[in-house]
């Protein structure tokens, strides 16, 4: 997959998305966490957890990483690697933020289109 | 068979404690033992008082000798019991009640008495001296209700009596006569940086500062000072120095100096009496300090077992328990004008040392800042060893005489053997790892093995670093289960310490309790939420962030990472209506699936996350509120149709169920509660295995609690019989807030009632009225915040709406 097919979307305000926590946005089928830590900095990750689908977005934020509510893995934020003892890693995407306004850098084309 | 020698024992505090544990050892089988104590209660860790007063640790922390110590080694200890006379010529004491106790050798070990200065209102009320429990508990009921304390004097009790004081929230003044802190223990560089560090706490301080009068008519209102300056003061605690206790004694004819005059086998001028502990004079010295009055205790009881042992005197050094201040004096450390100094001062770190040398051997030590290397320099001190060689280099500590950068446990590593580790109890450094290499892996049996860390508690650090260099990785420090690995702190420490240090943030208790992650994790965030929730109902804003998502959401998020929804049904009654507007939700939203619970009331699931706003506010218009099938908090209360309609119903059981679910729902706690009641003891609400269970009887109605049913099954216990309905309601409300304060989070209350026993939860809510109303009153108090719909707010206010949104995202023309 070559790079040129990737742009930049406008995804929300960093302003909505409350520190220490998260905020979904859609493109396509795919589901995207966008998350805020403690000390302000933003990440995206697939709103997928590696070990079995659980909604990362719905996680508790801590230091650099989320922990999946539904069996408690820790994913790092930047990375999307699962941490500690577990193995797997989630879809991370670029994030650039100006003038609050916080963009990703996502594919074109849905990887599968809208129902 | 001969009858056992009978020993008397005239006060029960730590010395003759220490001195009955070492005769235990040595003689367990020859004295029929009775102690006769003034105080009200069993023997505990006097030096400990202070962490109670500022409200690190409570009364249960610092028992010594519990009840059943004393059963256990078959000894009689009279509580609340002081005796007004001693007849020596025929051996017998004599209480204030009356009572006779015949002797063959008798122990006098009454301690000292606080000094109060006779100036004029001394006697007036709200003006107390700092000695015991009773004290340390009227100065928490005065600072709870007063905002105003002085204390008189500034050395060791006065400066802890003021910290506590301050952590309690109050404005405190220490006024001290000398012209710096501490005067006896420490030189004024050292003093001075002690005064900014209670400064810095809030604590204001007058040195050379002299008290003409206590003011007030009825009670105090402040004091006077020399100067004409006036304090205005609720609270006077007169901390300025203590004498020992010696009027009994004196009246039996004994030879009395300041203290009673001891040989050294601890012997009287009475033949078959004896005295230790500070009531004691020893070749003109009287001591203040429980070091050697342990040197005593070990002397007595080997004369008691008519072993030989000689008490010679004791070396003193000194350390203040307020957290936070380290600092440490030993010795002659004025010096005079033949001896040396070597200071070293580190003004960044606030760090200041002192040592006072006569013929390059250490006679006095300062330590303020930094006082890791006070055993090593004690130690020195102690044998009078010649320093010569590393004299250049020996101010910097144990550590710097090897390689420079050492780890820390160097310091700890270059102690000799026979360095003192515990200064209290005596303990050198050979004996703790002696009882390491035996086996002892973990602070606490290091200590009940030793002793060491045991009294004031300050070498805890010292004697952990020596189980880490013996054991290295196999030490888990503190088997007390921290509460997760951003903290050394258990789960009981850290709920104390939010109430005494007044921490109303999460990002205050980070910071205070010195957290090692910057903002925490996982486990320990949502349980510190709670800990905030349930103690400062009114203050605390709930961190929504910090909460596990079906506590955020108010859903149970299920494995496809849908939610189900489940409203209250009270008491499981529903109507035509409910189950329409539910009907209603269900085709309207889609819902794969509607189920009944185990919990009497129906779970919509495989709701979406973004639909959740829209359910609720269907549900709410329908009159549902949450049913809280996530919360740690009131879940569900069963109940049976009753009186009402079965044929063996001896009371509403739902009537009764709906009105107990009415009253507590929205309550947070530390686990999930569930309660039932029955109608009659055929039990169909199976109420005898939950949290808390109410069987209705042809009497009353009996309650229950600690029952389990999930991952553990268990009966619940009885708590206790009640006759009416605003009783079931008082008991149960009062039982719940005593478990919201007390639980860990995460433990469900039979594990909570185990933890604490099930009898104290009995007295408490059964015996102790008081306490009781107490409970219930604050449980209600907590209600009239948190008894609110969740699904309400999150609707009505569009609060943090951007939880459920999931927008798609739009292109712009930005390239990479
Ligand atoms: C829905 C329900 C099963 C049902 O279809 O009947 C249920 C469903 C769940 N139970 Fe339960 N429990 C349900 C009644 C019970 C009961 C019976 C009762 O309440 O009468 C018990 C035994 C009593 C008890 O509480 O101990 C019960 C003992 C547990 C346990 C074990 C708790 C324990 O300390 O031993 C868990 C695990 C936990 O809480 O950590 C649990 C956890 C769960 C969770 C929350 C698992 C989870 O974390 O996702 C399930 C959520 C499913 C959902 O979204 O609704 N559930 N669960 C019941 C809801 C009752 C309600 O109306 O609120
Ligand atoms: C707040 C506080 C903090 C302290 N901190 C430290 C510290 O950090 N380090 C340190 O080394 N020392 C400290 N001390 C001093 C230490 O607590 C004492 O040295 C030690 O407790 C004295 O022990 P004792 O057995 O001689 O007397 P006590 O422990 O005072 O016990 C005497 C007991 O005898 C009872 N009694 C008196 N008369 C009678 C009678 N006629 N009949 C029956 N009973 C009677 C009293 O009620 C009392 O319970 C502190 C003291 C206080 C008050
Ligand atoms: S018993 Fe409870 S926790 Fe286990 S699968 Fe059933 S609902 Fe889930
Ligand atoms: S799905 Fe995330 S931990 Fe199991």
């Amino acid at each position: 997959m070559s790079e040129s097919s990737h742009y930049w979307y406008r995804a929300c305000f960093a302003a909505e998305i409350p520190r220490r926590g998260s905020i979904r946005v859609s493109h396509g089928r795919l589901k995207i966490a966008i998350f805020k830590t403690a000390k302000d900095e933003i990440f995206a990750l697939e709103d997928k957890c590696p070990h079995k689908g659980g909604p990362l977005s719905a996680g508790i934020v801590h230091n650099n990483c989320v922990t999946c509510p539904l069996h408690n893995w820790d994913i790092s934020l930047e990375s999307g690697k699962a941490l500690g003892a577990d193995k797997g890693a989630t879809a991370r995407f670029k994030v650039q933020v100006s003038d609050d306004v916080v963009m990703l850098y996502v594919k074109k084309t849905p990887s599968l289109s809208v129902v | 068979m001969k009858s056992k020698e009978q020993l008397v024992v005239i006060g029960n505090g730590m010395a003759p404690g220490r001195m009955l544990e070492h005769l235990q050892e040595i003689e367990p089988a020859r004295y029929k033992i009775t102690i006769f104590n003034a105080e009200p209660r069993v023997n505990y860790n006097r030096l400990m008082l202070s962490p109670v007063l500022s409200g690190e640790k409570c009364y249960e922390d610092i028992i010594t000798h519990s009840d059943s110590w004393y059963a256990e080694h078959n000894i009689t200890l009279h509580k609340h019991s002081p005796i007004t006379n001693i007849n020596t010529s025929e051996k017998y004491v004599t209480t204030a009640s009356g009572i006779q106790k015949q002797y063959d050798k008798l122990v006098i070990a009454t301690g000292s008495k606080p000094i109060v200065i006779p100036i004029p209102g001394h006697d007036l009320p709200g003006v107390m001296v700092y000695r015991d429990l009773d004290d340390v508990e009227t100065m928490l009921s005065v600072a709870k209700k007063c905002s105003n304390a002085v204390v008189i004097g500034g050395g060791l009790l006065g400066l802890e009596a003021a910290a506590g004081l301050s952590a309690q929230g109050m404005n405190v003044t220490v006024v001290h006569l000398a012209d710096h802190l501490m005067e006896k223990q420490l030189d004024k560089p050292a003093a001075l940086l002690l005064e900014k560090a209670m400064q810095a706490r809030g604590i204001r301080i007058l040195t050379s500062a002299n008290t003409a009068q206590i003011d007030g008519t009825d009670k105090v209102t402040g004091i006077t000072l020399k100067d004409g300056t006036t304090l205005p003061a609720e609270l006077v605690v007169m901390a300025v120095g203590i004498k020992p206790s010696t009027e009994l004694a004196e009246s039996a004819g004994l030879s009395v100096n300041r203290g009673i005059d001891v040989d050294n086998q601890m012997r009287t001028s009475e033949r078959s009496v004896y005295a230790l502990g500070e009531c004691v004079e020893h070749h003109g010295n009287c001591y203040g300090l429980v070091a050697p009055l342990y040197d005593m205790a070990k002397v007595l009881a080997q004369t008691l077992a008519e072993n030989s042992a000689e008490y010679s005197g004791s070396v003193l050094s000194t350390k203040l328990k307020v957290s936070g201040v380290d600092l440490f004096s030993a010795g002659d450390f004025l010096g005079s004008g033949d001896s040396d100094e070597i200071v070293v001062r580190d003004a960044a770190n606030g760090v200041y040392r002192r040592l006072v040398l006569q013929d390059n051997r250490i006679v006095g030590v300062v330590l303020y800042g930094d006082t890791s290397d006070s055993a090593w320099f004690f130690d020195l001190l102690k044998k009078q060893t010649d320093i010569s060689d590393i004299r250049s280099t020996v101010i910097f500590g144990a550590a710097y005489q090897g390689d420079p950068n050492a780890d820390p446990t160097s310091a700890v590593a270059a102690l000799p053997d026979s360095a003192e580790i515990c200064g209290c109890n005596g303990v050198c450094k050979s004996t703790i790892n002696t009882a390491i290499n035996g086996g002892a892996n973990s602070l606490e049996s290091v200590r009940s093995i030793t002793k060491a860390s045991a009294s004031c508690g300050s070498c805890t650090g010292l004697v952990e670093q020596l189980l880490t260099l013996s054991l290295g990785e196999q030490y888990q420090p503190a088997e007390l289960l921290p509460m997760c690995g951003c903290t050394e702190l258990g789960h009981a420490d850290v709920r104390r310490l939010i109430k005494a240090k007044s921490l109303k943030t999460i990002d205050e208790v980070l910071q205070a309790l010195e957290w090692s992650s910057s903002c925490g994790c996982a486990k320990c965030r949502p349980a510190l939420n709670y800990y905030l929730v349930c103690e400062w109902p009114a203050d605390y804003a709930d961190d929504y962030q910090s909460r596990f998502i079906n506590e955020r959401v108010h859903a149970n998020i299920q494995q496809d990472g849908t939610f189900s929804v489940v409203p209250r049904m009270w008491g499981g009654v529903t109507s035509a209506s409910e189950l329409r507007a539910i009907a209603d939700v269900v085709d309207k939203f889609n819902v794969p699936m509607v189920k009944v619970t185990g919990g009497q009331r129906i779970d919509m699931l495989g709701i979406k996350k973004e639909q959740l706003p829209e359910v609720w506010k269907d549900l709410g218009t329908a009159g549902f509120v949450s049913g809280h099938a996530y919360a740690k908090g009131l879940r569900t209360v069963k109940t049976c149709v009753g009186k009402q309609w079965c044929r063996f119903g001896t009371q509403d059981s739902t009537a009764l169920g709906v009105r107990l679910e009415k009253y507590l729902w929205g309550s947070w706690t530390p686990a999930k509660v569930k309660l039932a009641v029955s109608g009659c003891p055929r039990n169909c609400a199976e109420a005898t295995c939950k949290d808390i269970g109410v069987i209705c009887v042809e009497s009353g109605f009996d309650l229950h609690f600690a029952g389990a049913a999930g991952l553990d099954i268990k009966g619940t216990e009885v708590l206790g019989h009640v006759d009416t309905f605003d009783e079931v309601e008082e008991y149960v409300s009062a039982l719940l807030q005593m478990y919201r304060e007390q639980g860990h989070y995460l433990e469900r209350i039979y594990k909570w009632a185990n933890r604490v026993s099930i009898d104290e939860i009995k007295k408490q809510i059964m015996e102790n009225a008081d306490t009781r109303l107490a409970y219930a009153r604050r449980f209600s108090e907590s209600q009239l915040i948190a008894q609110h719909d969740p699904w309400a707010s999150r609707t009505d206010n569009n609060m943090q709406a951007n939880e459920f949104s999931l927008k798609p995202v739009a292109a712009v023309e930005v390239v990479a």
